[in-house]
């Protein structure tokens, strides 16, 4: 008998056309274009459109128009809502009922960069300087050499990272003293912390990721992880429950990065689930509690795979454009995802 | 290749020129001109753009020099970034234009749309178009390297404000845009006034048009170039000889490959090959080495190449080490069957490139 995964019979990886009974349930959504992101608030699935358009299925389909143009995405855990930035130089705040408020505004600038912090407080960016509006309603600036392309908060204490060219800088919020530098040669487009704080990671604008170990002694060697070999950019990384694993995009398979070591990934291989011939990670998304993740292909396949021993379960046939976005409900039965031509839906597990 | 793109990739013109030489008024041409496409402009800032377009995005010029130990493998990191967010919407516009500072280096920019799988993927270069200031152009040439590797770059050479100069100043000036650059089609000018089917939709850099476009393209024996002249222009259309003294056009094949250039400050040249039929695994090697070794100095690239016992040309064409090469057509009837490459760079082996290039001959 094989193993079990969510009460569902684990197959081997489904091939288009090679139907089977044991498909979880798909409740399609069809929006007519590219899908920055997609969440759960409030137990809701959103579907962000980079028209701008922000839809919710709540007791039948809705929709807020939130910006003019939307660039960013991010779901803010501590307040269920979600983060956006766009075109229309507009950082929004939209509410599980739909409601959306101005948190910022940058007349003419684009807003690439969202980042969700603690207690309400709130990081973007444009051009070269990082901003960060806390909870009381001030504003701080963070100015870099180089434009930030990518901004995010430590998990403990007011601290936001920037990527930028030549590697990160780390600034904490509430203080004015001088950002710690972390060096890297070559741009950094996009940055993460491990959800125990012990390691950063950047995506780069080379097939790479780099990362560094932030708990090493005051003082000793920086200590750096390159994570290469891609076969194309990274435009997707997801830290699995209590951030023992880092799953990534950018090659026919999720790779997917050891740091439950002391250590992180160095000097160890990485996982790579659901390879298929040519098709490429586009999207990955870590179940909120088992080690599982959720794989989304370039041509809208959805699979599921289990660290353990990497056996796959197909959760979505292809459709018509890339994934884009997947985001767990909060008890992991349900799977939203959003793509670059609009189809999107819901996987339900336990279906 | 991480999404699929399923419609024609989207054509992007880089505009260049110094500060004062006339973008701005051209970008606002082509904006407001009733032409029937929508573009989407990519500016360094929005200045003195008086029109108002949702789909002008201001963007700092953010150079990347690439992990790979090139030092001439640039992008534009900041272009990587805005095109994909522009591409997510595609239906908004036709084409993208991209309007450099003063004083960038257009490299990176091409390199871009070159480098990058993302941005390679869903749109094409469609050409380099530098505005020249005619009467400023010796000063600018004095003082700095930027404006002249515009032009060297350059497909189409808008030279604007032709009305501040004398027609013998003129003269001159174009004279030494050509030293600079003998492929680029030249456009005489004022404010900017040019029918923009010149500019846009060129296909310079697409495989297939280039050449094919380009009637004097490396044909230097034959100067032949269009020029919209304003209501007092006296020049003369049949007068293609460029009086200027120092450059003399008649001496055989191999005219604009000065090194160094007889026009005072002007550090670019640029050398014409010609061959017969080529030894495919003679040429090859020969070119990799070429623009791996010479990548540096060697601004664009371009050429005609005959393979023996092959019925279609390959066209070739480089940026620094990039380089792209396909079969473009059938060789016609009576079309001679050489080959043809044209280097526009500094400081060039003049003699080198021709002794090696020969030496990849068929014949040879």
């Amino acid at each position: 008998m094989a193993p079990v995964l969510f009460g569902i019979m684990l197959q081997q990886p489904a091939e288009p056309g090679d139907h089977n009974n044991l498909m979880p349930t798909v409740a399609p959504l069809d929006l007519e274009g590219h899908v920055v992101g997609v969440a759960f608030l409030k137990g809701i699935p959103f579907f962000a459109e980079a028209t701008g358009a922000i839809h919710r299925l709540d007791i039948g389909h809705k929709t807020t128009e939130v910006h003019e143009g939307l660039l960013s995405l991010v779901f803010d855990e501590a307040t269920d809502t979600l983060l956006t930035g766009g075109e229309d130089g507009k950082v929004m705040r939209t509410a599980a009922d739909g409601t959306a408020t101005l948190v910022a505004e940058a007349p003419r600038k684009w807003i690439a960069q969202v980042a969700a912090g603690p207690q309400g407080s709130v990081g973007y960016a444009y051009g070269k300087t990082t901003h960060v509006r806390v909870a009381d309603g001030t504003t701080k600036e963070f100015a870099e050499e180089r434009t930030v392309e990518g901004v995010a908060f430590a998990p403990k204490g007011l601290r936001v990272a920037a990527a930028r060219y030549n590697g990160v800088s780390m600034h904490w919020v509430g203080t004015s003293g001088q950002p710690i530098d972390l060096d890297w040669k070559g741009a950094h487009t996009g940055v993460t912390f491990s959800p125990d704080g012990r390691f950063l990671v950047t995506t780069m604008q080379e097939n790479a990721l780099h990362g560094w170990k932030l708990d090493a002694k005051p003082g000793a060697e920086a200590r750096h992880m390159r994570m290469t070999g891609y076969p194309a950019k990274v435009k997707s990384l997801s830290w699995s429950a209590k951030g023992k694993w880092l799953a990534s995009s950018g090659a026919p398979a999720a790779i997917v990065w050891p740091f439950q070591g002391k250590d992180g990934p160095m000097g160890k291989a990485p996982l790579e689930l659901g390879t298929r011939a040519d098709i490429m990670v586009t999207s990955v998304s870590c179940h909120p509690a088992e080690d599982i993740v959720a794989i989304g292909y370039q041509d809208g396949m959805i699979l599921a795979a289990r660290f353990a021993d990497s056996k796959e379960v197909l959760l979505r046939r292809p459709g018509k454009g890339a994934v884009t976005a997947m985001a767990w409900s909060k008890d992991g039965r349900q799977l939203v995802f959003g793509s670059a031509e609009g189809d999107c839906g819901i996987v339900d597990i336990a279906g | 290749m991480t999404e699929t793109s399923p419609q024609k990739p989207i054509p992007v013109t880089v505009l260049t020129g110094y500060l004062g030489a006339g973008k701005t008024t051209l970008l606002n041409r082509i904006l407001s001109e009733n032409h029937g496409r929508k573009y989407a402009v990519i500016v360094n800032e929005f200045g003195e753009i008086g029109i108002d377009n949702d789909l002008i995005v201001e963007s700092d010029e953010e150079i990347y020099e690439m992990n790979n130990g090139c030092v001439c493998c640039t992008v534009r990191g900041d272009l990587i970034r805005v095109v994909e967010g522009l591409m997510r919407r595609p239906g908004r516009f036709d084409a993208i234009i991209v309007e450099t500072t003063g004083l960038a280096d257009p490299v990176p920019v091409a390199q871009t749309f070159f480098m990058d799988d993302d941005v390679r993927a869903k749109t094409e270069l469609d050409a380099v178009v530098a505005l020249v200031d005619a009467k400023h152009l010796p000063l600018r040439l004095k003082d700095s390297r930027e404006a002249e590797d515009q032009i060297a770059f350059a497909d189409v050479v808008l030279l604007n404000k032709t009305d501040l100069v004398s027609p013998e100043e003129l003269e001159r000036i174009e004279a030494t845009v050509r030293v600079i650059n003998p492929s680029a089609r030249i456009y005489r000018t004022q404010r900017s006034e040019i029918d923009l089917t010149k500019v846009l939709d060129q296909g310079a850099f697409n495989l297939e048009r280039a050449l094919e476009n380009d009637p004097h393209f490396l044909d230097q024996d034959d100067h032949e170039h269009d020029h919209t002249c304003g209501p007092d222009c006296g020049h003369d259309h049949d007068h293609h000889h460029h009086d200027h003294g120092h450059h003399d056009h008649d001496h055989g094949h191999h005219h604009h490959d000065h090194a160094p250039s007889p026009i005072h400050d002007v550090t670019v040249q640029s050398i014409s090959l010609r061959g017969g039929e080529m030894n495919p695994d003679r040429f090859f090697p020969w070119v990799q080495k070429i623009t791996q070794t010479e990548g540096p100095n060697i601004l664009r690239l371009k050429g005609i190449i005959a393979f023996a016992g092959d019925a279609e040309r390959y066209v070739v064409q480089g940026v620094h080490m990039i380089i792209e090469g396909d079969h473009q057509r059938a060789w016609k009837d009576g079309e001679k069957r050489e080959s043809r490459l044209v280097f526009i760079g500094r400081d060039l082996d003049r003699e080198k490139l021709e002794r090696t290039f020969k030496a990849c001959e068929a014949a040879a």
